[in-house]
């Protein structure tokens, strides 16, 4: 009981925010969770209740707290929608946070969060290894969305339609880049990201040519690791901002006007994430990080704003192939960006046809989809439908986590749409054009 | 309570009965700023057949039963008995079953959310007019359990207005069918009457037939602005005056624009001492006269300037914008607590000037917005309930309201409902043996007391 007092008092530290709940339930309104399930657990003022009762001491276990707390996608469409202002994700991060450390984490995260991803060279080596054996384990399909299909039955992998690991992660073909800054006078960092580097090669190549046609210098320095996401949902503070100091420090060390991400996880999570969980105590890093975050942009973002892409003579063509797009909960929700990657969208001669509920989570929610993939899926199914109901062939999003989910949905069912980065959309559009190779 | 989760599982299968500590605390609160109280087991029908076996358990077990919408009523009506008490969940009774054009009626399941059929109707060019600010969430069965007014209520009326029929269980858990698929219905007691409003207490609500009207052809919405809440509210009284009958007529004051103006940017003036936001609908030519005279009489009653809504996107972050009236305010206090006074409208801006002088007496801050076309008033008291001495101000603050609404010829309640917060006022305004009567019809249809105890009446 003495443990529970302590947890209690830790979770004080919350109560400043928790208060500004009013219990006025209208984030049961956009909970993609509480769509599928009606429970109010699993809603935003379900949880912050839970929360606030396990600060008062009215439970005698953290668990089914705990367990309830997790049963979340992190989507962020709660505190985008509260009128109130609650900031709902940062309670829910430091709450895990704070009950991860009490109980201690399980020994499988602990394997995966403090031995792998807090180790770059070491998660690119199991990695890579998982690339070479995967074809013993999946079988490829002949599909518009590239997945495979699991060989062997597996409980965490039910019925999945996976994309497949790159044969080369991106960091093997180009380990580091450092190119001149051409006519746009502007040098940008590429933070890449792990879905990016190991599933998706192919949107750090498209962005490097299209950064090189626009006259951009880049620079990409070797030996990135992860953005912490994955370890911070899961409570594991330590190992965030582990890799939190690595990356400011990596990403120190040359001059650069903006760092951009493809990954609108990534972006969310430095812009949003890094200075406000950020608690340790390397001198100067705090400081380091408000500058690194100010920078931080969107690829699309950077390319229709600082670039000035739509002023380019490319522009709205109602005759280009009909596309839709997929708003990524981290880009709308919790960054504002919806304008650009459409614009970027529209810029490489696409025809944008939007489907009902853009913005609706694809259900993906990071490892959410590993634990609950039921449900995960009955809210992919949805944007599944809303996808083919528009009749376009290729869907496009801004996120690498979305992809992998809706391909996954496509796949399964058996429909013919192709899934694309917006940047990949506009590489292809100046590769059509002859004016990239 | 044992035998009666046993009975359950078996009424409607292991996985829609919850009894774990925490889903129990998630089931203790509603939107009212009432102490908690956790009940003992929740459970969630799948359909009208398991809804009536869950309340034939209760009866039998002589257990009390609460029926819980989206937990978004504002008097305490869905807050438990306690541990001996089920919670009811409606969520999964959500089916629109019928739209019928011809007729112009929808018959729904008592779960579906309000928004879903308004939005469902509308595309079929037919209105379903109620629009409680919590439309988006709250549930049509809550609606009528609460009879939920809304910012339409003024041309309009609320949900009894609108509801030709319901059918429910009993306290017996048999099955009652009450109105009729006509507009006219005149047999019998009027026992669909006396289900609206009944928050729960008389009967549980399965099926829903509710009447739809064409939807207007066209709207018009405008912001005025006003120096002062005194100039703002004598507006309303002047518009009421000249016999035009705006399909919204809301007032905000300076507290309440600047709270909303921070969470909508939807580009209200925060220096206005009060907005009235009005809209007027009905065919073109009618929509372009009362537009005009409304505007003509809002600058002759000295607003400082009227800006019309230019297309549906401008209208939607208006009404978006008030919707959020409540919540926003919460963002300035840790505790709001939002009354519901409600005075003929001619007295609007007497109530208006109570408020103020109750606001100074008791030196608490208050904000104050409503509907202020149906004279129904929100006035909305930011405190923080941790600080005891303020709480009792505000507790007197409360009821002198109250007395205050009362003696204008007023009620305690325009659309938020009795349930626990109003009970002990309630004699107040109804007197003795309206109250008496009212726990006689409680204790006839319903001996055992099953049906959402404590509610309205009190205990009986
Ligand atoms: C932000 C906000 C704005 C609001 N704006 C308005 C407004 O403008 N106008 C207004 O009138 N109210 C308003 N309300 C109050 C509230 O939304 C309404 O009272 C609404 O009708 C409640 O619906 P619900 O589904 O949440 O019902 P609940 O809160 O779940 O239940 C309300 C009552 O109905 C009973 N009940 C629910 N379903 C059934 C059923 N099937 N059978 C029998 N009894 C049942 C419950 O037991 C309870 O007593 C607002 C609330 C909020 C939080
Ligand atoms: S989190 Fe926000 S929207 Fe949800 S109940 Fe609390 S105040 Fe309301
Ligand atoms: S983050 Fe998403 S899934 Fe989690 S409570 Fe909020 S809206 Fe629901």
């Amino acid at each position: 009981m003495a443990g529970m007092n302590e947890l209690a008092n830790r979770l004080k530290e919350l109560e400043d925010q928790l208060v500004i709940c009013n219990r006025c339930g209208m984030c049961q309104s956009v909970c993609p969770l509480y769509e599928q399930t009606r429970k109010e657990s699993d809603v935003a003022r379900g949880k912050l209740a839970l929360l606030d009762g396990l600060s008062k001491n009215l439970f005698t276990d953290p668990d089914g707290v705990d367990k309830r707390l997790n049963n979340c996608l992190l989507c962020g469409s709660c505190a985008a929608n509260c009128p109130s202002g609650v900031s709902v994700l940062e309670i829910f991060i430091k709450a895990r946070a704070i009950i991860a450390e009490f109980k201690g984490l399980s020994p499988a995260k602990r394997l995966i969060f403090k031995k792998m991803l807090a180790n770059p060279a070491t998660f690119d080596r199991l990695t890579e290894w998982a690339g070479k054996f995967q074809g013993l384990f999946t079988k490829s399909e002949k599909n518009a969305q590239g997945t495979s299909c699991a060989r062997l039955v597996s409980p965490l992998l039910h019925d999945r339609h996976l994309l497949p690991m790159a044969n080369k992660p991106f960091h093997k073909t180009r380990a580091s880049v450092d190119t001149r800054t051409g006519r746009s006078g502007l040098r940008v960092a590429f933070f890449t990201g792990c879905i990016i580097d190991k599933m998706f090669p192919r949107i750090a190549n498209d962005l490097l040519d299209v950064l090189e046609y626009h006259g951009v210098g880049t620079w990409i320095p070797g030996g990135q690791g992860c953005c912490g996401i994955p370890a911070l949902a899961s409570g594991d503070r330590a190992t965030f901002e582990k890799l939190v100091e690595y990356h400011v420090d990596l990403f120190d060390s040359q001059k650069y006007d903006y760092l951009v991400t493809a990954c609108a996880t990534c972006t969310s999570t430095i812009k949003k994430l890094w200075p406000s969980i950020y608690g340790g105590k390397a001198s100067g890093t705090r400081e380091k990080i408000r500058q690194l975050s100010e920078r931080t942009l969107d690829i699309n973002q950077f390319l229709v704003n600082k670039v000035g892409l739509h002023d380019m003579g490319t522009g709205v063509d109602a005759d280009g192939e009909a596309v839709t797009y997929h708003d990524p909960c981290h880009l709308k929700k919790s960054l504002g960006v919806f304008k650009e990657p459409r614009q970027l969208i529209q810029a490489s001669g696409k025809n944008l046809v939007e489907m009902e509920g853009s913005d609706k989570c694809c259900g993906m929610g990071g490892s959410f989809n590993l634990y609950h993939y039921d449900v995960s899926s009955k809210i992919g199914t949805i944007k599944q439908k809303n996808i083919a109901d528009t009749g376009c062939k290729t869907v496009s999003t801004g996120c690498p986590a979305c992809m992998v989910q809706i391909s996954d949905m496509l796949a399964k069912g058996g429909l013919n749409i192709r899934v694309r980065h917006p940047l990949e959309l506009y590489a292809e559009f100046l590769r059509n054009q002859k004016l990239i190779t | 309570m044992k035998k009666v989760i046993d009975q359950l599982v078996k009424a409607v299968g292991r996985e829609n009965v919850f009894t774990e500590k925490e889903d129990m605390l998630t089931y203790s609160y509603d939107a009212a700023v009432l102490d908690s109280v956790v009940p003992g087991v929740a459970v969630m029908p799948e359909n009208s057949e398991q809804l009536g076996q869950i309340v034939k358990v209760c009866a039998e077990n002589k257990t009390p039963m609460t029926v819980r919408g989206s937990g978004t009523n504002l008097s305490g009506g869905t807050i438990p008995s306690g541990a001996s008490g089920v919670v009811v969940l409606t969520g999964k009774l959500n089916k629109i079953l019928e739209i019928n054009e011809a007729d112009m009626y929808a018959v729904v399941q008592s779960g579906v959310v309000t928004a879903t059929l308004a939005a469902a109707v509308e595309k079929k060019g037919l209105f379903y007019p109620p629009d409680p600010g919590s439309q988006a969430v709250s549930t049509l069965g809550g609606n009528v359990a609460e009879n939920a007014g809304g910012l339409r209520g003024l041309k309009y009326g609320v949900t009894k207005d609108y509801v030709m029929g319901v059918s429910f269980f009993d306290a017996m858990g048999e099955y009652v069918k009450s109105g009729s698929r006509t507009v006219k219905c005149a047999t019998g007691y009027n026992l669909t009457g006396l289900m609206v409003g009944s928050e729960g207490t008389l009967g549980v609500i399965d099926e829903i037939i509710l009447k739809l009207i064409p939807l207007p052809k066209a709207r018009k919405s405008m912001v005025t602005v006003f120096k002062t809440i005194e100039q703002a509210s004598e507006a309303v009284a002047a518009i009421i005056a000249a016999r035009i009958v705006p399909a919204t007529l809301e007032i905000l004051d300076n507290f309440t624009i600047r709270a909303v103006e921070a969470y909508s940017h939807a580009g209200l003036p925060i220096d206005a001492g009060a907005l009235l936001l009005i809209e007027v609908d009905g065919h073109p030519g009618q929509v372009e006269d009362e537009g005009a005279a409304v505007e003509e009489l809002c600058k002759k009653l000295g607003a400082e300037s009227i800006k019309v809504a230019a297309d549906d996107a401008e209208r939607d972050k208006i009404w978006a914008a008030r919707r959020s009236a409540l919540s926003a305010l919460a963002r300035l206090k840790p505790t709001l607590v939002l009354e519901d006074a409600t005075v003929p409208r001619s007295k609007i801006p007497a109530m208006v000037s109570a408020i103020q002088e109750i606001a100074a007496k008791y030196k608490i801050e208050i904000g104050t917005f409503g509907h202020a076309g149906d004279g129904n008033l929100h006035p909305t008291i930011l405190t923080d309930k941790r600080n005891k001495e303020e709480w009792h101000r505000v507790e007197s603050a409360i009821e002198e309201l109250f007395d205050r609404a009362l003696s204008m010829g007023g009620t305690l309640s325009g659309e938020h409902g009795t349930g626990l917060a109003k009970a002990p006022f309630l004699e107040k305004e109804i007197g003795h043996s309206s109250i008496l009567f009212s726990r006689r019809l409680r204790k006839a249809m319903d001996p055992d007391s099953i049906l959402n105890p404590g509610k309205i009446t009190g205990v009986i």
